[in-house]
């Protein structure tokens, strides 16, 4: 059986999502899961990609929470510049951290970037702008372009929509252009990279920078949509639930990190009431689809209809 | 009375010996995690959920069998290191040949579970073990007091690590390990039954960490929460060791743990970060670690 063109999928995520708050599916819920669906996309270039596994990730989509609650709350930024201030430090986050993570391989960069995500977790703790256990709270969500009210609920799902839709679109187009091949190729052999002449060092900070500032787009949306940044997006809990996002519904398929954020933030939702067993639940996750499905649901479907015959 | 910096001895002196303790522990979780993953190639991230089922074990064994302090420090590495040796049986094993990352991802799943069950079950805060009546008590010193429990926990866990490094280093069964971990083929054509051996490295391992938590419960609250910060610590302490031998994960574990101490004394915002700048550190010098061999 033939793959389906790449449009095929987006065109089905825009009517699906475009559609769904129609059909009486809580919005806010739909947009959780958009922003953690764009983090797991972000994460996804990464691991899928590079084949890097960052276990801090939630340093970048948490901090960058922060720094759009403070420019929209303190400073009185525009949504669109506080969202682009928020992933511009994100992006500085991920340049320092990158540079100092990938002068080690394998899981010594995942025991790297976690202590390094866990050091900034205690900053925040600490710092007198953050509001320590609290966070920073009632954040103003302002008029998108001085135009759109995003306090409207129906105008705010659709300007997260539609930066979903852009950085997915961005990493797709990431994905298939010489610069992610070239990833895919360090990620399969770095040696025989380097004798065709290329510097796995850059290509691979260059996607860490890029993965974190999506994750810091994806980070500063949600703090607008919940008005909330707080200490439980930087902590390692949400770095753990990113992967388990991308693990569960498939390591280097476009589509599949959405699918494991929606399964993910529905699972959690649905038990939420239940409190830890959200983490049991999570663990028992981790640990079947290591063991018994490691291509996620997405890339099992796959493999099933690519089976000749 | 006498100053160092500007700081009293016995403030000093005080901290450096918490500084310790601390160090005792980082030693040897890390000592755990490098026997480990010399055979398995597997980075443990369940050993600090192993380490609060050590403190757990000791709590059960004196609340519900009214086993004491020094009957638990036998029996509870034991029964949590029987778990380990059946989870390497049944999960890891079937990760054996891939990337080390599945193994990362299966013991980080498993932390997740155990510390969701534990808290289900007794909730965040904690619960309180009692000290032993022998232990309780200290010296008088003249220039500081040495609480009794917090000199047996260093000299016992500098015992303990030194055993352990001796058993791997200068033993038979020390060789056998270690030429496991250089080509596990080759020793498997000897006739060594390898799978074994493996099985009884991540129960040892493990058993490690369950012997930190039975030591660490008279001094913390024994808390489902516990071992999830101490574990990432722990990660730093390994990057800034390099993993690369046993001796270096123990002279690491001590020295980060002092280092701490120094800085708790000097400058105390930064003291829980300061290890993670020490290894941001150490990865601009000499990215392998201080006693790394490979990169």
């Amino acid at each position: 059986m033939r793959r389906p063109p790449r449009w095929v999928p987006v065109v089905g995520m825009v009517a699906v999502l475009g559609l769904a708050p129609l059909t009486g599916v809580y919005p806010v819920f739909l947009m959780k899961a958009l922003c953690f669906a764009l983090f797991a996309c972000a994460f996804n270039l990464l691991l899928g990609y590079a084949g890097l596994l960052s276990f801090g990730h939630a340093l970048f989509f948490g901090a960058a929470g922060y720094a759009t609650a403070h420019a929209a709350k303190v400073w009185g930024w525009p949504p669109e510049g506080a969202v682009l201030f928020g992933t511009g430090v994100a992006a500085g986050y991920g340049l320092a951290v990158g540079a100092l993570a990938i002068r080690r391989q394998g899981i010594y960069f995942a025991m790297v970037t976690l202590a390094l995500a866990q050091m900034a977790y205690f900053y925040y703790l600490k710092a007198p702008f953050t509001g320590g256990e609290d966070g920073i709270q009632a954040v103003p969500r302002g008029q998108l372009f001085g135009v759109v009210d995003l306090e409207a609920m129906l105008p705010l799902y659709y300007t997260v929509l539609a930066v979903f839709l852009g950085g997915y679109l961005l990493i797709q187009r990431v994905v298939h252009s010489p610069f992610g091949q070239v990833l895919q190729a360090v990620r399969e052999n770095e040696p025989r990279a380097v004798s065709l002449g290329y510097e796995p060092d850059h290509y691979k900070l260059l996607a860490f920078v890029l993965s974190a500032a999506l994750a810091g787009l994806a980070g500063g949306m949600k703090a607008l949509v919940f008005q909330l940044a707080s200490l439980t997006d930087v902590h390692w809990h949400t770095s753990g639930a990113v992967i388990l996002m991308t693990l569960l519904g498939g390591l280097g398929t476009l589509l599949g990190p959405v699918v494991g954020a929606f399964l993910v933030v529905a699972l959690e939702h649905s038990l939420a009431q239940l409190g830890s067993w959200v983490l049991v639940a999570e663990g028992t996750l981790f640990v079947l689809c290591v063991l018994t499905f490691r291509r996620g649901l997405v890339g099992e479907l796959g493999r099933l209809f690519r089976r000749p015959g | 009375m006498s100053t160092v910096f500007g700081v009293p001895v016995q403030a000093l002196l005080g901290q450096l010996l918490v500084g310790l303790i601390n160090g005792s522990f980082y030693a040897l979780l890390s000592l755990g995690l490098a026997i480990i993953f010399g055979l398995l190639q597997v980075v443990n991230f369940a050993h600090g959920a192993f380490y609060t089922l050590g403190a757990f074990a000791a709590w059960f064994l004196l609340t519900l069998a009214g086993v004491g302090y020094l009957g638990a420090l036998v029996l509870a590495p034991l029964a949590v290191g029987l778990v380990g040796a059946l989870v390497e049986r049944t999960m890891l094993k079937r990760l054996g040949g891939m990337d080390p990352i599945y193994g990362l991802l299966l013991t980080f799943g498993l932390a997740l579970m155990i510390q969701g069950l534990l808290q289900n079950q007794y909730g965040s805060s904690g619960q309180p073990y009692e000290m032993p009546a022998w232990l309780s008590g200290g010296y008088a010193l003249g220039f500081m007091f040495l609480p009794r429990y917090r000199a047996w926990v260093v000299g016992f866990s500098v015992v303990v690590c030194g055993a352990t490094w001796f058993v791997i280093e200068r033993t038979r069964l020390g060789a056998t390990l270690r030429a496991a971990t250089e080509n596990p083929a080759l020793v498997q054509a000897f006739g060594i039954n390898v799978p074994r051996l493996v099985t009884l490295t991540y129960g040892v391992g493990v058993a490690l960490a369950a012997l930190a938590g039975v030591l660490a419960a008279p001094i913390y609250r024994v808390s489902p929460l516990m071992g999830a910060d101490l574990i990432i610590v722990v990660f730093a302490v390994v990057v800034i060791g390099g993993m690369g031998s046993i001796l270096g994960s123990i002279l690491t574990g001590f020295a980060l743990g002092l280092i701490e101490g120094l800085t708790k004394v000097y400058y105390p915002e930064a003291s829980s970060t300061v290890i993670f700048a020490v290894m941001a550190l150490v990865l601009l010098v000499k990215p392998s670690g201080l006693f790394g061999r490979t990169a």
